[in-house]
């Protein structure tokens, strides 16, 4: 049970707690950064060959055509190989994942994307993720993890062939790339509607407290 | 009241805007290249310093370089692309190419010689006769272009590293370099290792039969470890060479090494 009286050292030291730590800040925009340009570049080269029977608006998309597209493509990646590749290691190495993230109960996540939806999901401490944080944070990682293998695959797939016989066949490694993309997407709309709602939590990603 | 569309009716409007960038000058085309690159620097980077255009293409260039180092770096040569039985063959295998099939070129087989360049013990020119007479193997590969669709093929002909040994070509050298028998000079830049990957070919057969002019008739160079541009059809020369000579696609923005 949570103590119901606020002590003068919990008060005091409330305005200096971190919620997000530097690491997780600079990682946090730098992935923003290079999701974004990956994600509107690969709009370029989805255009090309479209899976599907539709095509991204031109203007939402990078390069100005499949070669320029390509271009920022194979350059954001590194970016987001990178600063990912960082903040996997990071994450489990302080242990932030274990900490943040776990555990994940499926009544836990129940109950609180049940309060989510009602608009009851307190967000009094914003260093504790609830249910619903816990899933799509971990979530989104997977995610991500996927769309950079699947990615890699494509890009290699006579010296990577494993990789994409891990996914089936070139084809479906495109479809999986494809599928983690709006998976991302769908992602960003949630995300950046829950950081707006919570304008406390955009602070906090951004000058830490 | 309806909105009044520009567009000629039954032209894919994709397709149009893809073909009249091929047919910009060189400038313009770059231009427009760097005007999608300097929207970019422009809506991300806002609050940063604005990056004008020809620094992102100039950085877009480098980073490009140096991812083609890196590929060289991590290509194994003597990894092999998958193979496929012959149930797995695309059909029809699609004919891909900035222009109509009509506007092929048309090679005549009698009249044709395969020129041969640069450093090599024997210059001499091959006939088409001469060249079907060299042993040849069968590959059922994935072709993967860069737009991203792929499709499986059987090509059959004669190993490049076969033929390389066969003239006395110095393998030392970086390049192999073909130039094609289209109008406009369609060429290509094949690295040395690359080029003497066991499944590099110079093909001359689709699935048995004589390579059709859809597929590059007389001779079309298979390189099932790069994309399909670089697999270069309707060949004339190759030219064995340290001079990095570019190429019709790679000089327009696309990766030079574009390998698997």
């Amino acid at each position: 049970m949570a103590s119901l009286t606020v002590t003068d050292e919990q008060v005091r030291s409330s305005p200096a707690k971190v919620i997000q730590p530097a690491w997780v800040r600079v990682m946090h925009w730098i992935n923003a950064l290079a999701m974004i340009l990956m994600i509107l570049s690969g709009w370029q080269i989805y255009n090309a060959s479209p899976l599907f029977g539709f095509s991204f608006p031109r203007e939402y998309t990078l390069g100005g055509w499949l070669g320029g597209g390509l271009l920022w493509h194979f350059a954001a990646m590194w970016l987001l190989m990178i600063n990912g590749l960082a903040y996997l290691i990071t994450g489990f190495a302080t242990g932030r994942f274990r900490k943040k993230l776990l555990p994940i109960t499926p009544s836990g996540v129940l109950h609180d994307v049940r309060a989510a939806l009602t608009f009851k999901l307190g967000h009094d401490d914003l260093t504790v993720y609830n249910y619903v944080q816990r899933v799509l944070y971990a979530g989104i990682i997977v995610v991500g993890v996927l769309i950079v293998l699947s990615g890699l695959g494509m890009w290699k797939p006579v010296q990577l062939h494993w990789l994409v016989t891990l996914f089936g066949d070139y084809p479906t490694a495109r479809y999986v790339h494809f599928f983690c993309m709006a998976a991302i997407c769908a992602f960003l709309v949630i995300h950046v509607a829950l950081a707006l709602l919570v304008p406390k939590s955009l602070r906090a990603m951004i000058i830490g407290r | 009241m309806a909105k009044r569309s520009f567009l000629i009716p039954g032209v894919d409007k994709r397709l149009l805007i893809k073909d009249s960038i091929k047919t910009m000058p060189d400038v313009t085309r770059r231009r427009f290249i760097a005007g999608g690159a300097s929207l970019g620097a422009l809506t991300l980077l806002t609050g940063c310093d604005v990056i004008d255009s020809s620094s992102a293409e100039e950085m877009l260039k480098s980073v490009s370089k140096f991812n083609d180092a890196v590929q060289d770096f991590i290509f194994n040569p003597d990894a092999l692309a998958p193979t496929f039985p012959e149930s797995a063959i695309t059909k029809p295998f699609p004919f891909n190419a900035y222009y109509d099939l009509d506007d092929a070129p048309e090679v005549s087989a009698a009249d044709w010689k395969l020129e041969v360049r640069g450093l090599v013990d024997n210059k001499k020119s091959w006939t088409l006769d001469e060249l079907y007479k060299l042993p040849q193997v069968t590959q059922i590969t994935r072709h993967i272009c860069v737009e991203g669709w792929s499709a499986i093929g059987s090509w059959t002909g004669t190993p490049l590293r076969d033929f390389l040994k066969l003239i006395g070509a110095d393998t030392r050298a970086k390049y192999v370099w073909f130039q094609c028998a289209d109008k406009d000079g369609y060429n290509s830049p094949l690295d040395m290792r690359s080029a003497l990957h066991p499944q590099t070919q110079m093909t001359f057969k689709y699935a048995g039969e004589i390579l059709p002019r859809a597929y590059g008739f007389p001779m079309k160079i298979r390189v099932p470890t790069k994309l399909g541009f670089k697999n270069p059809k309707y060949v004339v020369s190759m030219e064995v060479t340290n001079d990095y000579k570019g190429g019709y696609w790679e000089d327009q923005g696309y990766n030079s090494f574009s390998g698997s």
